[in-house]
């Protein structure tokens, strides 16, 4: 993680003072509701259905040890005795007082956190790989981009009342974790034929209510210019962004009502102002924050441990979860570990006080004390010694974190739903809990094989389910539940949306539906290397329509 | 009526008024005019014997329009009808760096003190609060932080350029 220096430490306190202020007036009556709206957003304050709740920031998903202690402390203290992990890196306690919140933001600042900007109309989190800086693919580490973003974007006062909320991703691996074309802005970082650095900017995608993925518009930029054409890009959004229906403000609207071409146009011609300016990176500075993202002394050792590979071959589960929930780090010895907050009848990403002070005495104990939160709503420890394996695999199936199921069907994507939030039309979680009961069976989830399976309570779309494999929206019928089942989305390149297979179904057909095409997908993958996404790409959706609704437009009894 | 008007720092009388569409004919004294009415009477303001001229712009307006006349106006006003509409802050930033405006530069419409250091920092210089605002409160913000991060009006250096120092 990035460690603050005496200035950065000094805007969060000055942030905690002000939203101290604003909330005692708020509660003073001397600050109307619809103007706190605004403010408490951008601190991440939600009023929910039970009580506020509060979306802290884990900037592109990086937090030590010390900083998941004080999380456990907060959900201790201020919460219910638990905090959930979100499909932004971020974590959401869904039970504060709003009086408590200053408190709160006090608390995360005493360890560097805050909760600036992960809400609103304003540039949100940025987010990034959840292997950033030790994939075994990675070109080249996102984290110093992201921190610049961070700082670049904090307190930004051009852009806090933008039409929209504003999502960054940033990705430097073969493979894209970060999901770049379904962001406002998404970076690719790159090395051009002189090995210099540079990013291709992609704009305009985008999930919610109209999925889109996002354009090109610039191939390659120069590494210096990166927050000058960041810049140019939310100057246009800003002043030509559609401010009249809430529905069409996002950016991927202008870029579609305008062309990517003309919009690039734009851009480019806004940029030649500001290029070379004094945003204009320098060198020094991204040699700095380097400095103080840790860097950690790795000790090298073989790419083979004898005791793990002793005990792969005669411990099924073991092997399971080697095989699913450990990844190679770039550091020969050395691994990624996920633990599953997956497990059957868990709430996706959610995590107990406990388990988070637990999960940070073995992040000190098999690593650095650094902790990475995904997207996927897990939680990574990305720097096992591989000789610790055996340790951390048995720590984590006490503690219930050790499901094997990451990349197969049970490791559901899930927002909190109408449980806890009030935008959602449906409940995500007892779906979710439906679905890993009725595949709990680990023989015939690894039968399955890769399978991503996102669950959104509303058209929202925060649990990313146009871009699951199998996406599931919870949407309102006449103030019922329903769910609307979509097909062969992909979050990984090349990006795709899926589509839907028809009316939608009650809560408790899904388990049923989900199943069947499982069943169909089974007979007709041609291997088992052929995933279940690959053959809805290859065969279309008509099999899987049919399976579930037979001739008629009804489900099956 | 209490003072609402906090310019360069300093609270103060506003002297400028307004302009009614269908008025015949212009009050003496200092006038602030929406760009429509600026750019449709134009002639007949630059003939005015007395009084400043002033204009406002609102949020669609394109700064540029003014470029040109600059030099005849004494004050730009740029309303921002809800605060939660941020095309102002963009206005501002144009009207400073790009289009070289040095003089009064002022926020009006749903301008309340926790939206004047953003304003600020865009190169507002002068604040017209909406009714019912403590106007000292509202000074007293314009000190909310003490360091930022990025490039803008009020600190064209980001703070990575003055760390190095």
């Amino acid at each position: 993680m990035y460690f603050y220096d005496d200035i950065d430490q000094r805007i969060v306190d000055e942030r905690v003072a002000q939203f101290r202020d604003q909330t005692a007036r708020y509660l003073a009556g001397q600050l109307s509701e619809e103007d706190f709206r605004p403010l408490r957003l951008q601190n991440g304050l939600y009023i929910q259905r039970h009580a506020p709740m509060l979306r802290v920031a884990i900037p592109y998903g990086v937090l030590s040890s010390r900083q998941l202690r004080t999380l456990a402390h907060i959900a201790r203290r201020y919460d219910r005795g638990f905090g959930h992990f979100s499909t932004r890196q971020n974590i959401q306690f869904n039970w504060p007082k709003l009086e408590d919140v200053p408190q709160i933001l006090a608390e995360l600042a005493s360890v560097q956190m805050h909760a600036i900007q992960t809400s609103g109309n304003c540039i949100r989190n940025t987010t990034t790989d959840h292997f950033a800086g030790v994939a075994h693919d990675e070109v080249i580490d996102p984290r110093p981009y992201c921190e610049l973003i961070r700082q670049w974007s904090t307190f930004h006062p051009e852009f806090a009342h933008l039409p929209r909320k504003f999502k960054i991703a940033v990705n430097g691996a073969l493979s894209d974790r970060a999901a770049t074309r379904v962001h406002d802005i998404g970076v690719d970082l790159l090395r051009d034929a002189d090995g210099a650095i540079g990013y291709r900017i992609i704009v305009g995608g985008g999930l919610g209510r109209t999925p889109m993925i996002g354009q090109v518009i610039r191939e390659h930029l120069a590494e210096a210019d990166l927050l000058s054409y960041l810049e140019a890009i939310l100057r246009v959004y800003n002043r030509f962004g559609r401010r009249d229906n809430k529905y069409k403000a996002r950016i991927k609207i202008l870029v579609k009502e305008r062309s990517a071409q003309a919009f690039r146009a734009d851009v480019e011609a806004e940029w030649a102002h500001l290029r070379g300016g004094p945003s204009t990176l320098v060198p020094e500075e991204l040699a700095r924050i380097r400095e103080r993202i840790a860097c950690h002394s790795y000790h090298p050792g073989p790419a083979v441990n004898a005791a793990v590979e002793s005990r792969r071959a005669h411990d099924a589960g073991f092997r399971r979860w080697l095989e699913r929930n450990v990844s190679g780090h770039k550091v020969s010895g050395y691994a990624c570990v996920t633990l599953s907050l997956k497990s059957t009848g868990a709430a996706p990403g959610d995590l107990s006080d406990a388990a988070m002070d637990a999960v940070a005495d073995l992040a000190d104990r098999h690593g650095f004390g650094e902790l990475r939160i995904s997207h996927e709503q897990n939680v990574i420890l990305p720097d096992v010694p591989l000789a610790d394996l055996g340790t951390v695999h048995d720590a984590a199936l006490a503690l219930g974190l050790a499901h094997p199921n990451i990349g197969l069907i049970t490791n559901i994507i899930s927002c909190p739903g109408g449980d806890y939030c009030s935008l959602a039309n449906a409940r995500s979680i007892p779906v979710a809990q439906a679905l890993q009961e009725r595949f709990d069976d680990l023989d015939y989830q690894y039968d399955i094989g890769e399978l991503d399976l996102n669950i959104s309570g509303c058209m929202n779309a925060c649990g990313h389910h146009h871009v699951g494999h199998i996406g599931i929206l919870g949407v309102d019928k006449h103030g019922e539940e329903f769910y609307q089942v979509t097909i062969g989305g992909s979050q990984a390149a090349p990006a795709a949306l899926g589509r839907v297979i028809g009316p939608s179904l009650r809560q408790d057909e899904v388990p049923d539906a989900v199943e069947r095409m499982i069943t169909r997908y089974l007979a007709l993958r041609d291997s088992e290397a052929e995933r279940f996404v690959d053959v809805v790409q290859r065969v279309g959706i008509e099999p899987f329509k049919e399976t579930v609704y037979g001739n008629s437009t009804h489900p099956q009894a | 009526m209490a003072t609402r008007l906090i310019r360069r720092r300093e609270l103060c009388e506003d002297s400028w008024q307004g302009l009614a569409d269908d008025a015949a004919a212009a009050p003496a004294g200092d006038l602030l005019l929406s760009l429509p009415q600026w750019q449709s009477r134009r002639a007949e303001w630059l003939a005015r014997a007395e009084g400043r001229l002033a204009v406002r712009l609102a949020p669609a307006d394109d700064p540029a329009a003014l470029r040109e006349d600059l030099p005849r106006l004494a004050m730009i006003a740029v309303d921002f009808p809800a605060f939660t509409d941020g095309r102002g802050f963009s206005t501002a930033r144009l009207l400073r760096e790009r289009l070289g405006w040095t003089g009064e530069l002022r926020a009006v419409g749903d301008v309340f003190r926790d939206q004047l250091f953003y304003l600020s920092r865009v190169g507002f210089d002068a604040f017209l609060l909406r009714a019912g605002e403590d106007a000292e409160a509202a000074r007293a913000s314009l000190d909310s932080f003490s360091e930022v991060y990025q490039s803008a009006v009020d600190q064209p250096l980001p703070l990575f350029r003055r760390r190095l120092a």
